[in-house]
């Protein structure tokens, strides 16, 4: 049958099981929204703000498993998506962007609203194409959430001329083409299952390739079948529930007294889907010191390249495991377990909590182990990671590699959306600020997000590294903004409420959670509270700060 | 720092040269050469990149350049088991009292002149690296107006074709 350009990728949406988009409409996109609104089905949520789309497009992905999608005009709106796909790129998170342009007459002449950005997107797409042949589009489009949904995950960009949009195409439904991971032959692990059995002090660190790959449950049982203890990454947190005896918490930077201990006696550690990013490896020519280092990973790229491993597999990781497993022995690591658990009951007995801690534990009694919490970036982003009890993937919604302040409310509102579970967003001053522009998307669709904004009155994160490394030279980090959050929340129609002092965190929350719609809560704590744990930047593992 | 051949099949539409252009850029990959032409298969184009790094950074190039959607097959093309040409056009000042010497020292190359005018003369050579840099060399003393280099281009010896190997994007 002969269809528009536009009417085929509502048809190729729905080819693709996409149900949901977030996208702000424009001149290059009319035909697409009015195929939008002829077809009727796709539940499309508008946005303030193409960023704010883009990282929603990102929650929903990160929250759900499935691909997010966003649209956006030409020009402006595609280049404010574009910190969004930047965001995706460095988290590996299926994601398709969808921007009109001008028509191919037109390209290239610096018309109105004109922008190259496929070119601007090339290094943070796994992939992008600007579709010159409407006869070209519905494989184009079937490509591309193939590929943003493949191997190591991706955002893909699609960028549709506004001619091909009206012209007509001959269009035949075809099924989805699924994804399935290449099974792992029991030969290409005899170097792993080696390291393994001969591993005295193994350590399992988690990365965000579990999530991705469904690995959980056989992450889990690696580590009940060697006894070894479990670190997450910023990005693997959920990955391995954290109520588990074995679990040591976060590694790297901001990681646990416990985990920096167990790291530095291990004598294997085995990397599940992580790559060893400077946050977490600090001091890369150290890290692999007396160390046997197994590498689990899909990207053959990441293997060796900032920390060179021992032993190293290039599939994916749930793959792997399900050959693996059944290679290996019940192992008893009774006294390497019973050692680092007293370096976990050390760290419990000694260390200090920023007020942060007990408004996050707070929370916690308020939702269960299935609701989404989603982050800005800063302070409130490492308290959320090292205090929020996480048991599930897909439940913690962080920017990591590209710690992209603002990325909250976007990505809160598309995971709210995704699961339809109510949402916690823990911000910051600083981050909230800069997006707070989507409070109005939560309230237009009543969106059940508890927005958590640890008020401390500045640029925390950066202020902790000016007084750590700056001699206490608070550039332009002090914010002295006069934002009254309730009444913002309020005029924006959401709810607010003032958490005054941490020890009334239960009776505050008791109120902004009986709450059905968006609710903010202002939580002032001290502008000089520390994120601690500390590993400099670039220092390796036994440099650990814990206390200041 | 050592010299690697690297050759690839991607494929042949616009956007695919700053795609890895632009790769290199990002990584901080330095090249000697990049040589881009068509192949017996329309929709690929055939590259030969010529690599002055270390094993890490071949190592990393080749598997960033593997992931690009556009590059179907790579390899690492190794001296003693490929046919590695170059094509050199030079241009060198050739009054009449030095041309018959140039002639000679074209002779011993097997180079050809391709263009002749009273001052001038165009070579055109055919070889791999180290003869096409001897040839200029000797042609120094006599003053080299300008030269264009293609660029190494390198096939496998023997029954071997890169189209055979896998993609990265279909082993995973």
């Amino acid at each position: 049958m002969k269809l528009s350009g536009a009417d085929i990728l509502i048809r190729c949406l729905q080819e693709q099981g996409v149900d949901t988009v977030f996208g702000y409409p424009g001149g290059c996109v009319l035909d697409i929204y009015d195929a939008i609104y002829r077809d009727g089905k796709l539940c499309h949520i508008l946005t303030a703000h193409e960023q704010g789309a883009a990282h929603a497009a990102d929650g929903y992905a990160r929250a759900t498993g499935k691909t997010g999608v966003c649209i956006a005009t030409s020009g402006p709106g595609a280049t404010n998506l574009v910190t969004g796909i930047a965001t995706a790129y460095m988290d590996s998170v299926p994601l398709v962007a969808i921007t009109g342009n001008v028509t191919v007459s037109n390209l290239g002449r610096d018309s109105f609203q004109e922008v190259d950005i496929a070119g601007i997107t090339m290094p943070i797409t796994k992939h992008n194409y600007i579709v010159k042949d409407v006869n070209k589009l519905a494989d184009t489009i079937r490509e591309a959430f193939y590929i943003a949904n493949s191997g190591r995950k991706g955002p893909v960009l699609i960028d549709i001329p506004k001619n091909l949009q009206t012209e007509t195409a001959e269009y035949e439904e075809t099924p989805c083409r699924a994804y399935t991971p290449k099974p792992v032959a029991k030969e290409s692990l005899t170097d792993a299952v080696k390291a393994i059995r001969s591993a005295k002090r193994p350590l399992i660190i988690v990365g965000g390739g579990a999530i991705s790959s469904n690995a959980s449950e056989n992450v889990r049982a690696l580590a009940k079948k060697i006894q070894a203890p479990v670190s997450s990454t910023l990005m693997g947190l959920g990955a391995f529930p954290s109520s588990d005896a074995q679990f040591l918490g976060l590694v790297g930077m901001h990681g646990t007294d416990a985990s920096a201990k167990a790291f530095l006696r291990a004598d294997t550690v085995i990397v599940c889907g992580m790559r060893f990013s400077d946050r977490v490896a600090g001091d890369r020519a150290k890290f692999r010191d007396r160390k046997t280092i197994v590498q689990f990973d899909i990207d053959a790229a990441e293997i060796d390249k900032n920390v060179k491993s021992d032993v190293s597999v290039m599939a994916d990781l749930n793959e792997i495991l399900k050959t693996l497993l059944p290679l290996l022995d019940q192992a008893d690591r009774a006294d390497w377990l019973k050692e680092v658990n007293a370096y976990k009951e050390y760290e419990k007995n000694t260390a200090e909590l920023p007020a942060a801690q007990k408004i996050i534990a707070a929370a916690k009694n308020f939702a269960d182990e299935s609701n989404p919490v989603a982050t800005d970036v800063g302070q409130h982003q490492m308290w959320a990671a090292q205090y929020y009890p996480f048991e599930k993937p897909r439940t913690f919604i962080s920017s990591g590699g590209l710690g992209t302040m603002g990325f909250g409310m976007g990505a809160a509102i598309g995971a709210c959306v995704g699961t339809g579970k109510k949402t916690i967003l823990v911000t910051g001053d600083g981050s909230f600020h800069m997006n707070l522009n989507e409070l109005c998307t939560a309230v237009t669709y009543g969106l059940p997000l508890v927005l958590l904004l640890a008020d401390n009155n500045t640029l925390g994160m950066v202020r902790q590294w000016q007084t750590l490394f700056y001699g206490k030279r608070y550039s332009q980090t002090t914010l002295d903004r006069k934002t009254d959050y309730v009444k913002l929340a309020e005029a924006f129609g959401a709810k607010g409420f003032v958490l005054d002092k941490p020890e009334n965190a239960e009776t505050v929350l008791a109120k902004a959670f009986a709450e059905s719609g968006p609710v903010l809560v202002d939580c002032k704590i001290g502008i000089d509270d520390k994120v601690l744990p500390m590993i400099a930047p670039g220092k390796s593992f036994d440099s650990i700060i814990t206390k200041i | 720092m050592k010299k690697y051949i690297i050759t690839a099949l991607v494929a042949n539409k616009s956007g695919v040269l700053t795609r890895i252009s632009g790769l290199f850029a990002r990584r901080g990959f330095n090249i000697d050469s990049l040589c881009v032409c068509a192949t017996e298969d329309e929709s690929l184009s055939r590259m030969t990149i010529v690599l002055n790094g270390d094993d890490y950074i071949l190592s990393q190039m080749t598997k960033q350049m593997d992931k690009l959607i556009d590059v179907k097959k790579i390899a690492i093309a190794k001296e003693e088991e490929s046919v590695l040409r170059e094509l050199l056009l030079i241009k060198v000042a050739a009054p009449a009292e030095k041309r018959s010497e140039i002639i000679e020292i074209k002779d011993v190359y097997k180079a050809k002149i391709v263009d002749l005018s009273p001052e001038s003369l165009v070579l055109e050579i055919t070889g791999d690296t180290n003869k096409l840099d001897g040839f200029i060399g000797v042609l120094k003393p006599y003053g080299i107006l300008e030269m264009a280099r293609t660029g190494v281009t390198a096939l496998a010896r023997g029954d071997k074709k890169l189209k055979d190997l896998l993609d990265y994007n279909e082993m995973i």
